[in-house]
């Protein structure tokens, strides 16, 4: 039996678009985000001294501070953004866990997807900041002659962003599947535990470039970025 | 032996060397990156919290390298173009 790695169970057909396991799991994974933001911030504003409202002032605590501390500076709608990043990537990863269900995280098409959101991102947010003019500036800042090298940056730290994400969750999930094959139940699960810390720092790390990135592109004037 | 066994030993061989160096090498970093990061702990414990975040980030990055070793090894053995 080969494992699949790099393709996608295919569950059903809408038309001409494959439904595949991950678009499953991944608005699972969404919906999941949803009620639980829904659900913390109703909390917060009808039952303020409840638990679940602790919970959601703890985690927009976190997330904001996380944000700010990684963009450096103050980057309108950067907080929402990187915040749902990574409460997606903690959700896909829970939904790992489990039985019979892989992260969403684990497949290169959902990774990338994520990458590629953060890639058009950094335009955005450096066009809002600083204009046009003042963004495209930036490729040619110290010297013309490194227009390509920032070019190329740009797309390889997306590439690397994405493969990153797909390799951690995915290698965790070979590994406890190898685990499975050769010695059984109940074994895995130590590793199953490494599995969800390596997802939630995976996401923490996500967050962390995502604002990075961001935040460089943002940035007004002096001190080069990157 | 045939051209399809010569590819499948070649990619084999070619994956266990890939997965292999890579570790190696990310096994290295990550080390003296622990280390660097225990020093700077050990200078300065009231930074703990951005010393620990910039370490995870730095573990994470160099750690990324050895995660493409691991993605070349398995398109090696999983999803080899070569092999069909």
């Amino acid at each position: 039996m080969t494992p699949r790695i790099f393709d996608d169970e295919v569950l059903g057909w809408l038309g001409p678009i494959p439904v595949t396991m991950t678009m499953v799991t991944s608005v699972a994974a969404s919906l999941l985000v949803l009620a639980f933001a829904l659900l913390a911030s109703r909390a917060v504003r009808n039952r303020p001294g409840s638990r679940l409202a602790a919970l959601g002032r703890i985690t927009h605590r976190f997330l904001s501070d996380l944000v700010a501390d990684s963009a450096g500076h103050p980057v309108p709608g950067l907080e929402p953004f990187a915040g749902t990043l990574f409460l997606f990537v903690v959700a896909a990863t829970v939904i790992g866990q489990l039985p019979g269900l892989s992260a969403p995280t684990a497949t290169l098409a959902a990774t990338a997807a994520l990458a590629v959101l953060v890639f058009l991102a950094v335009p955005v947010a450096g066009i809002r900041a600083r204009g046009v003019r003042g963004y495209l500036a930036g490729y040619f800042r110290p010297n013309p002659l490194l227009f390509p090298l920032h070019v190329i940056s740009e797309l390889s730290r997306t590439l690397a962003l994405a493969l990153r994400l797909f390799g951690n969750m995915m290698s965790g999930q070979l590994v406890v599947a190898v685990i499975v094959a050769l010695v059984g139940v109940l074994v895995p699960v130590p590793l199953m535990a490494l599995d969800l810390l390596i997802g939630c720092l995976q996401a923490y790390i996500f967050t962390i470039l995502a604002s990075v990135y961001i935040g460089a592109a943002s940035q007004l004037e002096e001190e080069g970025t990157s | 032996m045939t051209e399809h066994t010569i590819l499948a030993l070649g990619s084999i061989v070619t994956a266990g060397l890939t997965i292999a160096l890579g570790a190696f090498g990310a096994a290295l970093g990550e080390g003296r990156i622990g280390a660097a990061g225990l020093d700077a702990l050990a200078r300065q414990p009231d930074e703990a919290g951005s010393i620990t975040r910039n370490q995870f980030v730095a573990l994470a990055m160099v750690e990324s390298t050895a995660i493409f070793c691991l993605v070349i090894a398995l398109v090696l053995l999983f999803a080899n173009p070569m092999l069909g």
